[in-house]
């Protein structure tokens, strides 16, 4: 359905970044001679936002809703409608063209919402943790900006519009992470995030291109038509189109939602202030990847072994992050870590085909991490800005709101019932456990859950590690810390509690299939994405792929599932408070003193080196590489070797000629001497040959003298014939020619070869030549 | 025709203003310069008349002039436009006028030499876009070159005599063989059509060499244009030129100086000859792919900023030239748009140099640190230049990088080799920019001010901002609505694709032996991909084909020579007269012949070897 509201949904967010980065600067300097004072600028932040969460709510219940409960109702065939409106032709090239086009179906309605309605909390934090920045302004611009680019991310129409957003949420990214840029450090991660990003973004460019020299086409429209379904199958580089496609399209995930192997940028990008973390580097930007597979399910859906690479390098992702976070001492490296271990499990959702758990956990885990970094902001706030929960403990009395918010967070992501994170990482494991394809390796399903099991022990574990650590046991903070502590404002703590009622109360929209509950969420998104039910969203790739959580499952399996995530959670809870319930306990410290587990602990809290590795393998050849390039090939080898070198031998030629030309007649004659001698030298050999007429019984020989000194010099011509052949030149016809230089006689006396000798005047070295007569018709001959 | 007027006025307008600044007292440096601005600015108002003139439908040239010039050598003065050239042509008078007024300052001695060599420069550049006769088209464009000499000479930096001579001579290289092309083709135009003509059109219509003609016409056209570009490994005058130039003649010599190599394969070589182009474009496109990766690191090794963007252009326009030779409507219009881009990107980082080198007379990177805090006007105006530069989404950079590296995926292996590999491997100078350009600005821009020095550095002047502002609206303009720029591009692209794939199957049609009729030699191409096969003479077989044809056996016998690729050895007639091209230059719009690239283009590559 055509709408024309869906484009202020991004546009409003980027007027606010227009006023806050640069209207607003030149309107209040030219009427007030000053800048926009906070007020202003955090009222036009906010409000841009809050207006976008507006539009997006009110196309959401409205037209949205009453096309998905069309489809509803009309027995769920095929996909729903969409809202869809086209601003304007961006690029239009031969058969190329793209319109900047927005869609909102029920998938990218989620997102919105979830997009507009954190980013309103965070917006409204951010008036409070920011209050004291001097570049206030600055921040609400990019912060700005950045929701109006994560906007056409998710609102965009076709992979091109995406990519525009994919991009700018990774330069406020940048921007953001850097926006302490005075600290080097700050700049560098910023710089590091920026182009990690990049070699992802490579990769998509390549996707996409794949998926346009396939299909034609770029819009989601065409690109799961049926004919891009059967294009998707067609083989290339050994394994179908979907696979490569969606391989390359993956790899640009792997940068934006920080996996494996491009993952590093996220812990450094916590440099930045922590509403950006908790905006950009937890809840939306670094969801986009798993967005766009959901976005793609019909392709991914088409490459069982494209969906095997998703799934294995989120579990692998979800597993490594999670042992890495156990020994950060960072309050906010720890939710980094965290967050990119919680984006590997929504990876193995969408991987495995359980695009609606993929989705839940993203939405569920927004909300939580959300909270959880703007409590470490709240948290840091009154720790005088430092982060180390080595130095911390026991805070739940001074900050009674932040504890209690955190405790739900925290209960949410160790995935205990009911809080959200429960239902949706449980469904994410039932779908790991029952996924099953063409293809698909034996146990594979299996071996993910396994491994997502254990990350999930480990989520509970680091994650109680660090509520312990930071709320329970003794305060460790120096005295000049402990007397600042305060709890935040309530611009900061309205949006924790909001999050927190959201952390409990978000995963009802998710319920799992046991005893009749209803799963709204999946019934929502199941208009838009590829779901178990191939045969009526798909119809073409029915046969490659079925998943089911549900349906292999059943109820009571289900229950089993949630029973062993729950004890799960349980003990890693149990273990965490064990140890860490009053502050690192003696066993912690022992062990990590001395000893082989001391090593692992050094290892790991080391992050295993990765980066370090990343530094000798990729950016050190790198840099040398740089400098090699530019001193042998372009200053040695092109320029000095090459162009100089051309040149310097012009100006050796050049000197040697000046030299020789330097006005004195002598030296001139000289050099004309030698010259001559040098031709008469060089000529000295004389050459001869002739030729012949055949013509009225007659036969006309003409001789011609070789060109040089000694031909032009004599005055007498040294010719003899030898017409008849006899090997002499005696005879009287012989002696009337010679010295002739033409010479006529009958055919009948010329024989049937012809010898002429010729003798240099000058140096009397004789020259001959001998041809064959051709006597039998009229002819020219004898050319040589 | 009523739009006649405008061409002539823009190339006069700088001309005549370069006279009466000339004429204005050596002490009056002021009025000189006002009176430099003023006449590059209406030039520039001039020039967007031909905006309102030009029909975007169209892809013939517009708004032609054409007048006898020098009757002797029948050469015409004939200018004109086309989608190819016309923005390149606002890129020019839109970039000298931002050029002078970026040099009130840095500039102070021989103000009015300095103006006037700008002005004439301008005229050299305009008169280079939109000349139509290959011998005007040599006079402009060895105009550029004095100027330039000049600007780098005088104005320049320590080593200026060095890199004005190592600029000149290396031009001046590349283009007198080009001028020897020219005189071939003058002269082979003559002997075919009686008609001696310099005319672009003409020839381009009429002569149709051969294949081995047209590879060496090709490389002496080529040459010029490529070290022009500059290609690697031709680029080493650049760097050089650049570091010594003052930022005005920066400016231009990377905004627009440099177009000229990528303008010249598009509106000459390529069209006139079609199979020398074939037989170099992968030579060219691997080159121009080295390039952009080589041209990225090297970059990145630059301790000096303005070095750094130096090499940078190696990279960018390593881009252009691949989208050229990729002979997609994607490649060529991504690449001219791509230009268009550089040259406002590129620009602007010049200026941004020289706006430093004013206020610090330093350009090296350590020198600098934390000058955000200090100029964040400028700091925010660098960085939408250096984001623009990158090819980030939604600026300009991105539709040009984002077309060529497509139109170079997506094009046929008949043109260049590996395409996808080559447009991966392009891509990934999508990485490197992000990597040199962020270093150079974090360098610059961010951490904490090291140098004291730097900390009473004034933020921009209004003057400054007046030069900025236009180069960043319209690096916005151009990454969100680019559709009026390429659509105008479109019909001239198409055509000379059309024109291009046209005079390739002349030439092959050309290439004969006695036996095998075109319509045969094609049937059997077809069948054998690849292969070479030999031409009937077009004007015997057209003529008598039953009386001249050979026995039924021996034509069976040459074709099935040719299905084991053992080819006889072709031979040339362009004695003969060419048959009459389809492509006409005074009816409608062409209509484009299907041709099929992948049969089109094997012959040719056989016959070259």
């Amino acid at each position: 359905m055509k709408t024309n509201l869906i484009f202020l949904i991004p546009l409003l967010p980027l007027l606010g970044a227009l006023f806050n980065l640069f209207l607003g600067r030149v309107i209040w300097r030219v009427a007030a001679g000053r800048d926009p004072s906070r007020r202003v600028v955090h009222f036009v932040a906010v409000g841009t936002v809050v207006a976008s969460f507006a539009v997006a709510l009110s196309l959401l219940v409205g037209p949205l809703f009453e096309l998905f409960w069309k489809w509803h109702q009309g027995g769920k065939s095929g996909l729903s409608e969409a809202l869809t409106q086209s601003v304007y032709t961006w690029i239009e090239v031969g058969n190329l063209k793209l319109d900047l086009a927005f869609r909102m179906d029920t998938l990218s309605g989620v997102m919105v919402m979830v997009v507009t309605f954190v980013g309103s909390l965070i917006h409204l934090y951010s008036t409070g943790y920011m209050a004291d920045e001097p570049r206030y302004a600055a921040y609400f611009g990019y912060l700005n900006l950045f929701t109006g680019a994560m906007l056409i991310l998710v609102l965009g129409d076709n992979l091109p519009v995406m990519f525009i957003g994919w991009e700018g949420v990774g330069l406020c990214s940048y921007l953001l992470i850097g926006f302490w840029f005075e600290n080097n450090q700050f700049a560098y991660a910023g710089r590091k995030a920026f182009v990690v990003n990049r070699i992802g973004d490579f990769a998509f460019l390549i996707g996409m291109f794949l998926l346009f020299q396939a299909v034609g086409g770029l819009d989601y429209e065409t690109l799961r038509s049926d004919a891009a379904m059967a294009a998707y199958r067609s083989p290339l580089w050994g394994e179908r189109l979907a696979f490569w496609a969606g391989l390359f399209l993956f790899i640009g995930a792997c940068g934006k939602s920080a996996q494996i192997p491009l993952y590093v940028w996220l812990p450094d990008a916590m440099a930045g202030p922590t509403p950006v973390s908790a905006l950009i580097h937890a809840a939306t930007m670094v969801t986009a990847g798993v967005y766009m597979v959901a976005r793609m399910s019909f392709l991914y859906a088409s490459s069982t072994a494209a969906m095997a690479v998703v799934a294995g390098v989120g579990a692998l992702t979800a597993l490594f992050a999670a042992i890495m976070a156990f020994a950060q001492t960072d309050f906010k490296k720890v939710l980094a870590y965290s967050t990119v271990s919680q984006l590997g499990f929504m990876f193995v959702g969408v991987g495995v085909g359980a695009y609606v758990a993929g989705i839940f956990h993203l939405v569920t885990h927004a909300f939580f991490k959300a909270g959880l970094f703007l409590a470490a902001g709240s948290v840091m706030h009154a720790m005088s800005g430092s982060g180390d929960i080595v130095k911390m403990g026991g805070l739940k009395k001074w900050l009674p709101w932040t504890h209690k918010t955190f405790v739900a967070y925290w209960l949410a992501i160790c995935g205990i019932i009911p809080f959200a994170g429960f239902f949706s990482k449980d469904e994410i494991l039932a779908g790991a456990w029952s996924a099953e394809g063409q293809g698909w390796l034996v146990g594979y399903g299996e071996l993910l859950w396994v491994v997502l099991t254990v990350a999930a022990l480990g989520t509970a574990f680091y994650m109680s590690r660090l509520y312990c650590l930071v709320f329970e046991g003794e305060c460790r903070a120096d005295d000049e810390t402990r007397s600042h502590i305060h709890e935040s404002p309530w611009s900061m703590t309205v949006p924790l509690a909001i999050l927190a009622v959201f952390s409990v109360g978000i995963g009802f929209i998710g319920l799992p299939h046991v005893g009749g509950l209803p799963n709204v969420l999946e019934s929502w998104l199941s208009a838009s994405i590829a779901r178990p039910d191939f045969h009526s969203t798909y119809p073409s790739i029915a046969e490659s792929l079925h998943l089911s959580a549900q349906n292999h499952l059943g109820e009571g399996g289900l229950l089993l599932f949630m029973a062993i995530a729950l004890v799960m959670g349980i003990a890693g809870i149990g273990a965490a408070w064990k140890l860490y319930r009053k502050g690192p306990s003696k066993l912690v410290a022992d062990k990590s003193a001395s000893g082989f587990a001391a090593r692992i602990y050094q290892v790991v809290y080391n992050k295993f080196y990765v980066d370090e590795l990343y530094d000798r393998i990729v950016v050190a050849p790198f840099r040398w590489a740089c400098q090699a390039l530019f001193d042998v090939v372009d200053k040695f080898v092109i320029d000095l070797i090459f162009v100089n070198g051309s040149a310097f031998v012009v100006g050796v030629v050049g000197r040697v000629a000046r030299w020789v030309q330097n006005g004195q007649v002598h030296r001139y004659l000289g050099l004309l001497v030698v010259g001559a001698g040098c031709i008469f030298y060089f000529t000295r050999e004389p050459t001869i040959d002739f030729s012949y007429t055949v013509s009225g019984g007659r036969v006309t020989f003409q001789a011609d003298i070789g060109a040089g000194p000694s031909a032009i010099m004599s005055k007498t011509t040294e010719l003899r014939w030898d017409f008849n052949g006899d090997g002499d030149s005696n005879d009287p016809e012989e002696q009337r020619f010679r010295n002739k230089t033409e010479a006529q006689l009958p055919i009948a006396d010329v024989g049937s070869q012809v010898t002429l000798w010729y003798t240099d005047p000058v140096f009397k070295s004789t020259a001959k030549t001998v041809k064959p007569v051709d006597k039998n018709s009229d002819r020219v001959g004898g050319e040589q | 025709m009523a739009s006649a007027w405008v061409l002539p006025t823009i190339l006069g307008l700088p001309l005549i203003g370069a006279i009466l600044v000339m004429l204005i007292p050596r002490s009056e440096a002021g009025l000189a310069r006002g009176f430099g601005f003023g006449f590059s600015l209406a030039t520039f108002c001039i020039s967007l008349a031909i905006l309102g003139y030009f029909d975007s439908e169209y892809g013939r040239f517009q708004l032609v002039v054409d007048k006898e010039w020098i009757p002797g050598l029948n050469a015409h003065f004939k200018v004109g436009v086309d989608g190819i050239s016309l923005w390149l042509v606002i890129l020019t008078t839109f970039t000298t006028p931002i050029a002078i007024l970026s040099a009130y300052r840095a500039v102070d001695k021989h103000v009015r030499e300095f103006i006037a060599a700008m002005l004439i420069l301008e005229v050299g550049m305009l008169g280079a876009f939109v000349a139509l006769d290959m011998f005007l088209f040599y006079i402009f464009w060895e105009v550029m070159l004095i100027p330039m000499y000049f600007l780098i000479g005088i104005w320049g930096g320590k080593r200026r005599i060095y890199a004005s001579i190592k600029f000149v001579i290396y031009t001046m290289a590349g283009s007198l063989l080009m001028l020897v092309a020219i005189f071939y083709m003058y002269a082979k135009h003559g002997a075919i059509t009686g008609e001696y003509t310099t005319d672009f059109v003409a020839l381009q219509k009429n002569l149709v060499l051969s294949s081995e003609a047209q590879f060496w016409c090709f490389a002496a056209f080529g040459l010029a244009f490529a070290i022009k570009v500059p290609l690697f490994p031709l680029h080493t005058w650049l760097p050089d030129a650049h570091v010594e130039a003052p930022t005005a003649g920066s400016v231009i010599l990377a905004g627009l100086l440099l177009k000229f190599g990528i303008y010249g394969f598009i509106r000459f070589a390529m069209p006139m000859f079609p199979a020398g182009s074939q037989a170099w474009a992968p030579l060219l496109a691997i080159l121009a792919v080295v390039g952009i990766i080589y041209g990225a690191y090297v970059a990145f090794a630059q301790p000096d900023v303005k070095k750094l963007v130096a090499y940078s252009s190696v990279s960018h326009l390593g881009f252009c030239v691949l989208g050229v030779f990729a002979m997609t409507a994607m490649g060529i219009e991504g690449s001219i748009y791509a230009m268009l881009s550089h040259g406002l990107t590129t620009g602007g980082l010049f200026l941004a140099i020289g706006v430093l080198y004013e206020r610090r007379h330093t350009r090296r990177l350590a020198e600098f640190g934390g000058l955000w805090k200090q100029m964040p006007v400028f700091a925010g105006i660098f960085l939408i230049i250096t984001l623009g530069s990158a090819g980030l989404p939604g600026l300009s950079g991105f539709i040009g990088e984002f077309l060529t590296i497509f139109g170079t995926f997506v094009a046929s292996d008949a043109s260049i080799p590996v395409p996808r590999l080559l447009a991966a491997l392009a891509a990934t100078g999508v990485i490197f920019g992000a990597v040199y350009l962020l270093y150079m600005f974090q360098k610059m821009m961010f951490g904490p001010i090291t140098h004291e020095a730097n900390r009473t550095l004034k933020d921009l002047s209004g003057r400054e901002i007046a030069v900025f502002l236009p180069i960043v609206a319209m690096v916005f303009f151009m990454g969100i609505y680019p559709r009026p720029f390429l659509k105008s591009m479109e019909p001239a692209v198409e055509r000379f694709m059309t024109t291009y794939h046209t005079k390739l199957a002349q030439t092959r049609d050309q290439t004969y032996v006695p036996g095998v009729s075109p319509k045969q030699a094609r049937a059997a191409e077809s069948s054998n991909p690849g292969a070479l096969v030999p031409r009937l003479q077009p004007a015997v077989a057209a003529s008598a084909p039953a009386a001249v044809a050979p026995p039924a056996d021996a034509q069976a016998a040459a074709l099935q020579a040719v299905a084991k690729r053992a080819t006889a050895p072709p031979v040339a007639v362009d004695q003969a007269p060419a048959p009459p091209v389809a492509v006409d230059q005074t009816a409608g719009p062409p209509v484009a012949t299907k041709i099929d690239p992948q049969t089109r283009v094997a012959g040719v590559k056989g016959a070259l070897r």
